[in-house]
C-alpha cells in the first residue's frame, strides 16, 4: 500500500500542533511494513527525518518547463530532492502555468508558513499536486487539515483514488464559532469531495457531522497520541530557585485557549494561600490584555509571563511545574497535556478539549468554572497524594498512548476506502 | 432414628439485610476552609433518603411484616442498620424507623450491630472501633429494645485479627464473606468458627444466590431469567444434604430499588416462605444459626476480607495513595478528638468516617467502575478527593483550635485527666460542705 499525503508542517520547523501530529501518525504509520507513505509538504528545509518517508517540496516541483543542468539542481536542492525526480516531475506538468510567478527552476515559491496570502499559497500548493499526482504511483491520498485540502481533491481528480481528510482542527474551533465564510467554503468542500473523514476527536468529529453536514458513517475519530520523550528531554533537570509551587500555562495567548480563565483562577487561588506562583508562557493576540487583568487582579507579583518559548525551553518549564493547565475553550485534540503529562507533571484540562475524551488520570473541568479550576489547582498543590498521583499515573497512562496504534486505525481505515 | 436424621439435616435460610446511608458532603471549595462549618448536601442526601424509603425500605418492611403474620412467626430476617442511616431516617423518614420498631416487636426480626458510621476505623483505630460499637449498640438497644448481640462489620470486612478485636467485645456470632480465595473448595453453607478464636462462630455470605437476587433477578440476559421463588427454593432444596445454612446477605435497597417494585422483586420475595415450607426448608435469625448449628471446622482469614467487587478486598476503599492519604490523614485526628467534649465536633468526627467517602475516591475501572460510578455523588475520584480533603483540612483547624496545638496529646490528657479528678473533688468537698451546713443549721 502507498499513500501520497499532503501535510502543512512537518518537524523540526513547526508552528504548531499540526506538524507534530503529522510526524507522529506517520512515524507510527511506518512501522507496518508494507505501507510506504509520500509526504508533501510546502517548503521542505532539508533537514527533515527523512528515514521512514519520502518527503517531497511543493517549492521543488516545477510547474513550468526550464532546462536546467543536473550540476545546477544538485546544488540548489542538497538533500532535499534527487535531480532525476526533478526530471520526472518535470515531465508530467499538465497546464501552462507561465502566467504565475515561478523561479529560474520553473518552481512556485513558499512560505511554508502562514502568510497574508494564505489562500494564494494554498491555490498554488494544489497546482502543484497537480504535477505530483500525475507523476506518483500510490494506492490512497491523505490530506492533513483544511490547507491542503484542495490539493487533495486535485489529486483525487487526476488519479481516481480514494482521498482521505484529515480534521485536526475546523474553523470552529479557532473562532470560537465566527467562521470565516471562505476557509468554512475550502474545509466543507474537502469534506463533500473525501471518501472518508478522520478525526481528532469526537467533539471534532460532532463538529464535523453537525456544522459540515457529513454522513456520520463516513466519518472515524483517531485520537492522537504522544511520541516518547527523547533522552535529552528525559534529563532535563527542573529549575527550582524559590519553595514556591510553580503553575503553568503553556500555549498560544489567544481567545481559543482561555488564558482569561486562568488568571481568574489564579486570584482565586491566591486570595487562600501565598506560595505559589503562575506562569503563563507563549504568546499571541491577548497577551496585553492578560498583563492588564493580571495586575487588575492585584497579582502580578506572582503571576508570570515568558513570552514565546520554544524547543528545549518548553520541556524546562514543564519540568520545573508543579501543575500544567490547559483551559481551552475549544480544543480539537491538544496534545501540550500529554507533553506535560509525560514528563510527570500533573495536569489539569477543560472538559471541552478533545483529549479529554482518552484521559483519564488528568483533572477535568469546565472552562468557564473558575472556581473547579482553583480548586483543582489548590488539591494538587496543597495535598501530596493528589500530585504523586496524578504524576505517577498520568505518565502510565500516556506512555500507552503510541502513535503505532493510532496509525493502526488510520491503516484499516485505508484498506477500507480501497476495497481490501 | 429416621425421624431424627431428617430434622438434622433441615435446611435453613438465614436472611440479613444492609442498610445503609452516608452523610454526603456538599460541593466544598478550598476557599472554604476555616469560613465554612457545615460539610454536607442536605438537598441530596433528604432527596436520595426519601426516595429509598418510598420505594424501598417502607414497601419492603410492609411485606416482611405481613409475611411475618402471615407465616405464623416462621418467617425471619436481620437488620444491621447503620447509626448515620438511622440518623438521617429520624431526620428525613421517621416512619421508617416506626415501622422498623413495628418489625421489632414481632420477634422475628433481629438487629445486628456494627460501628456508628458504617466506617473503617476497625482496620486503623481500635479505641475508635471500640467507641463506636458501643455507640451504635446502645442507639439499638434505646430504639429497638434489644441489644445486638451478632456483630457484622462494615461491608462484611472480616480477618482474623478482626474477629479477635470483636471477640474482646463480648460477640460470638459474626458475619462474613464468603470469599472465594479464602473458602477454596469449602462451602459458604456451614459455621465456621475463628481459627484464632473457637468461640468465634462465623456465618458466611452464600456470594452466588445472594447475588442472584440483588444482581441478576431482573437481567434479561441471565439465562436463568426469570427467577422465581419456587425455582430459587428448588436450587437451595437440590444443594446436598449436608449443607444445612444458607447465607443470604444484601443491600435492603435490592427491595424495590436496585430491583424495582415492577421487576415483581416483592411478589418473589413474598412466595419465598410458601416453598420453603413444601421443602421442608426453614428461616433463622443469625442468633438463632448460632445457637442451632455445631461450628465444623476453623476457618482461617489472615488477610482482610469484604463483599466488595470482583476482588472481594479492601481494594474499594483503600486501593489507592488517595483514599490511603485521606484515610491516614483522618484517623491521625482519633486520639485528639476522643479528648473533645464538643458535640459538633464528635458528630462531624462520626460523619467524616464514613466508608462511602473513600469508596468514592476509588480510580478502580472495568465492570467494578461502574458500580462505583453509580453510587458516587462526584464525576471523578479526583473531585471526591479534592472536596473531601477540603472539608477534612477544616475540621482538622476545628479540631486543633480546641486546645492549643503546641501540646501533644499526651500531655492533653493528662492535664485533662488532672482538671477531670479536680472537678470530681471539688463537687465532692461542695457536698461535704452542704452537709455540715445543714447539720449546722439543725443543730
Amino acid at each position: 500500500m502507498k499513500a501520497l499525503m499532503f501535510g502543512w508542517e512537518f518537524p523540526p520547523h513547526i508552528l504548531g500542533g499540526l506538524g507534530t501530529a503529522s510526524y507522529g501518525l506517520t512515524k507510527g504509520m511506518s512501522l507496518q511494513k508494507d505501507l510506504e507513505i509520500s509526504f508533501v509538504i510546502p517548503k521542505p528545509h532539508g533537514d527533515e527525518d527523512q528515514s521512514f518517508l519520502k518527503i517531497i517540496g511543493a517549492c521543488y516541483t516545477p510547474v513550468v518547463w526550464r532546462d536546467v543542468a543536473p550540476e545546477k539542481l544538485k546544488e540548489r536542492f542538497n538533500s532535499s530532492m534527487s535531480p532525476d525526480e526533478y526530471y520526472a516531475l518535470r515531465d508530467h506538468i499538465y497546464a501552462d502555468f507561465r502566467y504565475l510567478y515561478t523561479n529560474d527552476l520553473g518552481c512556485i515559491e513558499f512560505s511554508g508558513r502562514y502568510p497574508d496570502n494564505l489562500l494564494e499559497e494554498i491555490n498554488n500548493y494544489s497546482i502543484c499536486a497537480g504535477v505530483i499526482a500525475r507523476k506518483e504511483q500510490f494506492d490512497v491520498i491523505h490530506s492533513h487539515d483544511w490547507l491542503t485540502y484542495p490539493a487533495g481533491i486535485h489529486a483525487k481528480n487526476v488519479s481516481g483514488k480514494p482521498l482521505v481528510i484529515h480534521v485536526h482542527a475546523t474553523d470552529f474551533d479557532r473562532s470560537r464559532g465566527k467562521v470565516n465564510p471562505q476557509v468554512y467554503s475550502i474545509e466543507k468542500n474537502g469534506m463533500d469531495h473525501a471518501d472518508h473523514i478522520i478525526c481528532v476527536s469526537d467533539l471534532t468529529r460532532d463538529t464535523v457531522i453537525h456544522k459540515y453536514n457529513q454522513s456520520p458513517a463516513k466519518v472515524t475519530t483517531v485520537h492522537n497520541a504522544v511520541d516518547p520523550v527523547s533522552k535529552d528531554i528525559e534529563n532535563i533537570a527542573p529549575i527550582r530557585n524559590t519553595g514556591d509551587k510553580i503553575v503553568t500555562f503553556l500555549g498560544r495567548i489567544t481567545m481559543q485557549k482561555g488564558p482569561e480563565y486562568f488568571v481568574e483562577a489564579a486570584a482565586k487561588v491566591l486570595e487562600k494561600t501565598k506560595h505559589v506562583q503562575f506562569v503563563m508562557a507563549g504568546s499571541g493576540d491577548m497577551t496585553e490584555a492578560m498583563i492588564h487583568l493580571a495586575a487588575k487582579r492585584g497579582i502580578s507579583d506572582r503571576f508570570h509571563f515568558t513570552g514565546f518559548l520554544k524547543g528545549k525551553q518548553v520541556y524546562e518549564m514543564l519540568k520545573s511545574s508543579d501543575v500544567y493547565i490547559m483551559p481551552s475553550v475549544s480544543e480539537p485534540f491538544g496534545i501540550s497535556p500529554l507533553e506535560a503529562m509525560q514528563v510527570g507533571v500533573p495536569t489539569i484540562i477543560s472538559k471541552q478539549s478533545g483529549c479529554a475524551e482518552i484521559l483519564n488520570n488528568a483533572i477535568k473541568i469546565d472552562y468557564w468554572d473558575i472556581e473547579a479550576m482553583a480548586d483543582a489547582i489548590y488539591s494538587i498543590i496543597t495535598y501530596p497524594a493528589m500530585y504523586n498521583f496524578l504524576k505517577t499515573e498520568g505518565k502510565s497512562e500516556v506512555d500507552e498512548i503510541k502513535w503505532e496504534y493510532a496509525g493502526q486505525k488510520v491503516r484499516n481505515i485505508y484498506d477500507y476506502v480501497c476495497g481490501r | 432414628m429416621f425421624k431424627n436424621e431428617k430434622t438434622l439435616h433441615m435446611k435453613t435460610i438465614c436472611f440479613y439485610f444492609q442498610i445503609h446511608q452516608p452523610f454526603r458532603l456538599k460541593r466544598y471549595r478550598f476557599f472554604d476552609i476555616g469560613t465554612e462549618h457545615y460539610y454536607y448536601d442536605d438537598f441530596n442526601n433528604e432527596s436520595i433518603l426519601q426516595r429509598v424509603a418510598t420505594s424501598s425500605f417502607l414497601p419492603a418492611n410492609q411485606t416482611i411484616l405481613e409475611m411475618i403474620e402471615a407465616n405464623k412467626g416462621k418467617f425471619k430476617v436481620a437488620f444491621s442498620i447503620s447509626g448515620t442511616a438511622l440518623d438521617q431516617l429520624e431526620i428525613h423518614a421517621p416512619e421508617v424507623i416506626d415501622s422498623f420498631c413495628q418489625l421489632a416487636k414481632t420477634n422475628c426480626v433481629e438487629f445486628l450491630s456494627e460501628t456508628y458510621a458504617h466506617s473503617l476505623c476497625s482496620l486503623k483505630d481500635q479505641d475508635e472501633f471500640r467507641v463506636q460499637v458501643a455507640l451504635h449498640s446502645k442507639r439499638i438497644e434505646s430504639l429497638f429494645g434489644k441489644k445486638p448481640r451478632v456483630f457484622r462489620n462494615t461491608e462484611l470486612i472480616y480477618s482474623d485479627e478482626l474477629g479477635d478485636m470483636v471477640a474482646d467485645l463480648g460477640y460470638k456470632t459474626i458475619l462474613t464473606e464468603g470469599a472465594k480465595h479464602v473458602l477454596g473448595w469449602k462451602s459458604p453453607n456451614f459455621v465456621y468458627q475463628s481459627a484464632t478464636n473457637p468461640n468465634v462462630k462465623l456465618l458466611l455470605k452464600n456470594s452466588k444466590l445472594s447475588d442472584d437476587i440483588t444482581f441478576r433477578f431482573s437481567d434479561h440476559q441471565w439465562n436463568e431469567y426469570p427467577l422465581t421463588a419456587d425455582k430459587f427454593i428448588d436450587w437451595i432444596d437440590n444443594i446436598p444434604e449436608n449443607e444445612q445454612l444458607i447465607n443470604l446477605f444484601m443491600n435492603y435497597e435490592t427491595f424495590g430499588n436496585l430491583q424495582s417494585k415492577e421487576s415483581g422483586i416483592f411478589e418473589f420475595l413474598k412466595a419465598l416462605p410458601h416453598f420453603a415450607e413444601q421443602k421442608g426448608i426453614t428461616f433463622s435469625t443469625p442468633s438463632e444459626v448460632a445457637a442451632k448449628l455445631k461450628p465444623v471446622e476453623p476457618l482461617s482469614i489472615p488477610y482482610l476480607i469484604s463483599w466488595a467487587d470482583e476482588e472481594r478486598d479492601l481494594s474499594a476503599w483503600l486501593g489507592n495513595t488517595l483514599q490511603e492519604e485521606a484515610f491516614d490523614k483522618l484517623y491521625s485526628l482519633g486520639e485528639r478528638v476522643r479528648m473533645i467534649k464538643d458535640r459538633r465536633i464528635q458528630q462531624d468526627w462520626l460523619y467524616l468516617q464514613s466508608s462511602d467517602h473513600f469508596f468514592y475516591m476509588s480510580t478502580k475501572r472495568a465492570s467494578d467502575g461502574a458500580v462505583h460510578q453509580h453510587f458516587s455523588p462526584y464525576d471523578t475520584p479526583f473531585e471526591a478527593f479534592t472536596n473531601y480533603m477540603n472539608v477534612l483540612s477544616d475540621f482538622i483547624k476545628r479540631v486543633y483550635a480546641q486546645f492549643p496545638s503546641s501540646v501533644d496529646n499526651e500531655e492533653l490528657n493528662s492535664l485533662l485527666t488532672t482538671i477531670q479528678n479536680q472537678e470530681e473533688k471539688i463537687s465532692k468537698l461542695e457536698s461535704e460542705l452542704k452537709t455540715t451546713r445543714s447539720r449546722k443549721a439543725k443543730a
